[in-house]
């Protein structure tokens, strides 16, 4: 049979998912064990009795200084970033995006400008935020926002515009203005695009919030991983980038389930 | 005799190409119209200008004597071939659109009694139809024939002045055809509706319509031939009921859609 008609059942797919995963891990468990028998101070590959260990420091005992969960006030903090930047550039791509879509004299007069600022290095920006922001939560904010807004922006504009033009006119022979065909015909299709695209979005939006976090910053998942790095703490890095990509994958399947259970009609035929 | 829809003079060029020339129609209320012709001869350009997508180069058209907005508006429903339901609406929810964006200009939605009324009146718009049994599917999960009835009721609800179909039944299956034909031609004595259709079917055209225009060019340049456009160049008047079979017998239609008979 040739392997592109190769469908499996749901319990194989797991299993050949897993292999990779296992193999990795078990390679890494190798050349660790290999590593602590020539030197059981090693640093760079710790065991993960080790990162248990530092782990469990950070989850259970109150940081001296500020008198919080280290490893928690860490992920709070930055998933507050996180949220406030993606929810903010969530908001600007519906709003802007729709409009940009709709209507041809907004897409003439600011298509341009949203098509400038997108070619523009997000992390170019980092000091002008610094700068005109101070070091605090709004510069890292800003800088998530405006390094995936105007990717959301374009994509949901691009979505609303390709949209069958049967369709709008078909609205408007129903008697629909420009505003209700916003609000009834192009809003609700962007909908499971603009949550498509958010997925898509949560890889820069980490990159960024990391990269905030490691220059200026006191808490936050990015500083801490930045901060340990000083010590060669492998044993606090692993873990905290294990977390984050957990983090992660937990949001990316909220939001295709968050999809799948909003807009039926917009996954398949059968739903 | 008045009519309905009075066109002018209607020229539509785009650059020096020249789709159609100095098309002069009347349309009487309550009757059929089907367009035939040639692809490329301003069918659907034709369907265009008459709907308010397009503004005519030249010329003009009257609505009840009232020169046309240039703008598509609740007094010309429409139905195309393709994508005219709304996917992420119910049937229910697509018939009920029109009624709702002329009541509630805002937020586009009703509630209440204006709302149970609306339904009703969308219901039963459905039931004429026969999508009674279907009120709260999505069009994607329903055949191309119910989208299509979906489409007729989700306009005939507005009581549009004139239908346009845009070729509405040329991707069905025969058999489905047949009994969207049978829909139509109900619908259109039922409703009192005055019905524009462009088809490539001829049988259709002639089986359905109390009117036949076919649409070619009168001239054409071999050197030039986008510099010629096209215009009525047939317009047949049908008494229903048994003219309409013998037309179909009469008239031979060579593999450009041409009548060969009026041309000798």
């Amino acid at each position: 049979m040739r392997w592109v008609n190769r469908q499996l059942r749901r319990p194989e797919r797991l299993f050949l998912g897993g292999v990779p995963i296992a193999l990795l891990l078990l390679l890494y468990l190798f050349a660790a064990a290999q590593r602590h028998s020539l030197n059981p101070a090693d640093k760079i590959l710790p065991l993960p009795s080790g990162m248990i260990q530092s782990m469990s420091v950070l989850m259970s005992q109150p940081d001296p200084l500020s008198g919080r969960l280290i490893f928690l006030a860490d992920t709070l903090a930055s998933l507050e970033r996180l949220g406030l930047g993606i929810g903010i550039a969530t908001l600007m791509a519906l709003v802007v995006g729709l409009a940009l879509g709709v209507l041809p004299p907004v897409r003439a007069t600011f298509g341009p400008l949203v098509t400038g600022i997108a070619v523009i290095p997000p992390i170019a920006l980092l000091p002008i935020l610094f700068i005109a922001l101070g070091l605090g939560e709004t510069a890292k904010v800003a800088l998530i926002v405006l390094g995936i807004a105007p990717v959301m922006v374009r994509d949901i504009a691009a979505h609303v515009a390709a949209l069958p033009r049967e369709q709008i006119i078909k609205a408007q022979t129903l008697g629909a203005g420009s505003w209700q065909i916003m609000i009834r015909v192009a809003l609700p299709q962007a909908m499971p695009r603009l949550l498509q695209t958010v997925r898509l979005s949560l890889g820069p939006a980490w990159v960024f919030l990391i990269s905030a976090e490691a220059i200026a910053s006191d808490v936050g998942l990015g500083y801490r991983i930045f901060l340990v790095r000083r010590y060669l703490s492998m044993d606090v890095i692993i873990p905290y980038v294990a977390w984050i990509a957990l983090l992660a994958i937990l949001m990316d399947l909220a939001l295709a389930t968050l999809s799948r259970r909003l807009f039926p009609w917009a996954h398949g035929a059968n739903h | 005799m008045s009519a309905l829809l009075s066109l002018r003079g209607i020229w539509v060029e785009y650059g020096d190409k020249i789709v159609l020339e100095k098309m002069d129609l009347d349309v009487e209320a309550g009757s059929f119209v089907s367009i035939v012709g040639p692809s490329g001869a301003g069918k659907s350009s034709f369907l265009r200008v008459v709907l308010g997508q397009e503004v005519p180069s030249r010329g003009q058209i009257l609505l009840d004597g009232a020169p046309l907005a240039p703008e598509c508006g609740p007094d010309r429903g429409v139905v195309f071939q393709r994508y005219s339901v709304f996917p992420h609406l119910t049937v229910l929810g697509n018939t009920v659109f029109g009624l709702e964006c002329a009541q509630a200009p805002l937020s586009a939605r009703l509630f209440g009694s204006a709302r149970r009324a609306a339904m009703a009146e969308a219901t039963a718009m459905l039931n004429a139809v026969g999508l009674g049994d279907s009120l709260h599917l999505y069009p994607a999960q329903m055949s191309g024939g119910m989208q299509q009835r979906l489409a007729i009721a989700q306009a005939l609800i507005k009581r549009p002045r004139i239908l346009l179909l845009d070729e509405p039944f040329g991707a069905l299956d025969p058999g489905i055809r047949a009994d969207m034909h049978t829909l139509i031609r109900k619908l259109w004595s039922d409703y009192a509706l005055t019905i524009i259709m462009v088809t490539h079917d001829i049988r259709e055209a002639f089986s359905l319509g109390t009117r036949v225009l076919a649409l070619d060019k009168r001239r054409h340049d071999p050197h030039a031939p986008h510099r010629y456009g096209a215009t009525a160049v047939y317009d047949i008047l049908l008494d229903r009921n048994d003219r309409a079979e013998r037309a179909l017998e009469s008239i031979t239609v060579d593999s450009k859609g041409n009548n060969q008979e009026g041309a000798a």
